[in-house]
């Protein structure tokens, strides 16, 4: 019985001590303005929010998807007012054709014109009136040079059975399709049912020599010298080969995706205007040199790439020269084949 | 009539979070959607007779039932310890059994990880040893081992709760009469328990049946259960129809497991039934 006493004693005290937390932080919350944030996983220097927070005086809730199609079923949804989004390319026109965006007042985004022009104006959102680039990069091999004797060159080295069981895929539809595509040599945008039988035909085939299919955690786990190769997006391999020397990264011959993620505003957004004076800030030179050099992907500002240190900006694996994006394919909507799609990518992971 | 206002608002709730929601799940497994209308539609049915999406059921039934069998013949066992050692013992047995489930299931399974990866901790030590690497994560192994570790205490909890309340004048009697310990387990103390059994296999096979996240993190999207199944057409895939249907099949598995059970249970007596 003096035991039970004690236990109700001390929840009671607990349930007491988090009234009054409550309570407290209450108070200053109400005259606080909020902002939802919707990003990728490891895709911001956190002390940018923070900073954010304090020059703004609001408070910003964020949140994080693992890949396009988790943010569009969330918000598609409609269950969360996020107020910010940055989805890629192909994901932005989806969403612009079902309204799911509201567009950009740019006299609130006067930073919008330090972003160099190669990155506006892309066919997914002509005249960029939904959306702001934050970043851009390309898909391809993240290999460990202790592990692999031979020069990387080609996504058929995924297909080796030298390396079964060590190399990751990424849990991501299109872009575990894109490399099989590339051997194929079918565009990136295919929806020919004979292609897309064959895509996954292959990857079928890969499937036993593959380790597992990921997302983030494949940084952790090449850092850690867990597996030979993976297919990574270009960012986390500059971040993944700082944490360790003996990874290299390589965009294979066959070309490769060139993507551009681009900062939104989802039609439930409850402030549209707080979440322009977001976006303005992350164009801020200052914020945007912080963040590229976070997370390690390519910037699409003029001045921030000009302050990024040379060695990074002047390799040819992050910093794909223009001979080498021509053979590289941007992603689109792909409207009604959608589902063939995600009926292709289900039978791979079913199989 | 006054008891019954107290049960109102369970009702509402189970209404509200049991009936709706499965009435929802079951139109959605049969509409599909053509040009996009809603019509009605034997199509998601049909698609999970394909094999392909036959062998992921049958892996799941196959992987829930090894689990299961193992976490049975580890946690009997365990459970009888529990249940002969001393009152003051006991105590500190059953926390340190339990402590585990205290922390998250999402951070115990990430553990495994850790532990399991082929730089990881038992990797390493298996090497001090000029063993190995082996590929112990993202095996049909790891999945396994993640299911019995997760929920071997649910198994262990109800044949404790039944071997405990068992009275230890019957066993004694049993050796009184001549029968050896061996006979003994086996006409008096296992017959008496078999409600906990029951309802720790049941306790053990549903859950390992349904999981997403074990297969995910341990398998790494190699050994793709029906739970996963699910969570793609939900969260990526947006197709509700065919993720219904896989629900309502799913559903009927867990009911037929159930009925089987009962067929074994008809005679049970108090205690230690969740079902």
């Amino acid at each position: 019985m003096k035991k039970t006493g004690r236990l109700i004693g001390l929840g009671l005290a607990l349930m007491g001590l988090l009234l009054t937390a409550g309570c407290g932080g209450g108070e200053t919350t109400a005259e606080k303005e909020t902002l939802m944030v919707y990003n990728w996983g490891d895709y911001i220097d956190p002390q940018v929010l923070d900073d954010f927070e304090a020059e703004f005086n609001v408070d910003v809730i964020y949140e994080e998807f693992a890949t396009n199609e988790d943010m569009y079923v969330k918000i598609k949804a409609g269950a969360s007012n996020y107020d910010v989004a940055i989805p890629s390319d192909y994901m932005i026109n989806k969403m612009i054709k079902e309204d799911l965006l509201l567009p950009i007042n740019f006299e609130n985004v006067p930073n919008y014109d330090l972003i160099d022009a190669k990155y506006k104006d892309w066919s997914f959102d002509p005249e960029n009136t939904y959306s702001v680039p934050y970043m851009w990069g390309t898909i391809g091999i993240i290999y460990n040079t202790t592990m692999v004797d031979e020069p990387v060159t080609s996504w058929e080295i995924l297909w080796d059975e030298k390396y079964e069981k060590n190399m990751y895929m990424l849990n991501s539809q299109r872009d575990t399709l894109a490399v099989a595509q590339e051997i194929l040599g079918i565009s990136l945008n295919s929806t020919d049912e004979q292609e897309l039988e064959q895509a996954k035909q292959l990857l079928i085939e890969q499937k036993p020599l593959v380790s597992s299919y990921v997302g983030d955690e494949v940084k952790d786990l090449m850092v850690g010298g867990n597996a030979a190769l993976a297919l990574v997006w270009s960012g986390d391999a500059v971040t993944m080969s700082a944490q360790n020397p003996d990874l290299e990264y390589v965009i294979p011959e066959e070309g490769s995706n060139y993507w551009v993620d681009s900062m939104v505003i989802p039609v439930t957004s409850q402030n549209p205007e707080l979440a322009e004076q977001f976006i303005n800030y992350m164009c801020r030179t200052d914020v945007a040199l912080k963040n590229a050099e976070y997370i390690g992907y390519n910037t699409p500002q003029v001045e921030v790439f000009e302050q990024l240190p040379e060695e990074l900006t002047s390799d040819e694996n992050f910093y794909p020269t223009e001979e080498i994006l021509n053979n590289c394919e941007v992603f689109e909507d792909l409207g009604d084949a959608q589902p063939l799609y995600d009926r292709i990518w289900t039978e791979i992971l079913a199989s | 009539m006054k008891r019954n206002w107290m049960a109102y608002p369970y009702f509402f709730w189970m209404l509200l979070f049991t009936i709706v929601p499965l009435l929802m799940v079951l139109y959605f497994s049969f509409t599909a959607s053509v040009n996009g209308d809603g019509r009605f539609s034997f199509a998601n049915f049909q698609r999970v007779l394909d094999p392909l999406y036959l062998n992921v059921i049958w892996r799941s039934v196959r992987l829930a039932f090894i689990s299961t069998v193992i976490c049975l013949v580890l946690g009997y066992p365990v459970a009888m310890l529990l249940a002969q050692s001393q009152a003051s013992r006991q105590f500190t047995l059953i926390v340190l059994f339990v402590i585990p489930m205290w922390m998250n299931f999402l951070a115990r399974t990430y553990a495994w990880m850790t532990l399991l990866e082929r730089n990881g901790l038992i990797n390493t030590f298996l090497g001090w040893f000029g063993l190995g690497p082996y590929n112990l994560l993202h095996t049909e192994f790891a999945v396994v081992l993640g299911m019995i570790y997760n929920f071997l205490p649910f198994m262990v909890l109800p044949i404790y709760t039944v071997l405990n309340k068992m009275d230890p004048a019957l066993t004694e009697a049993s050796y009184d009469l001549g029968a050896t310990p061996i006979r003994t387990f086996f006409r008096v103390t296992l017959p008496l328990s078999l409600p906990g059994v029951l309802s720790g296999i049941s306790m053990v096979f549903m859950p390992a049946v349904t999981t997403f996240v074990i297969p995910q993190l341990l398998g790494g999207g190699q050994f793709t259960m029906i739970g996963n199944l699910i969570e793609q057409q939900f969260l990526r895939s947006n197709d509700w129809g065919f993720g219904s249907a896989l629900s309502i099949i799913l559903m009927l598995l867990i009911l037929l497991s159930m009925r089987i059970m009962s067929h074994y249970d008809r005679d049970r007596g108090e205690g230690g039934g969740f079902f």
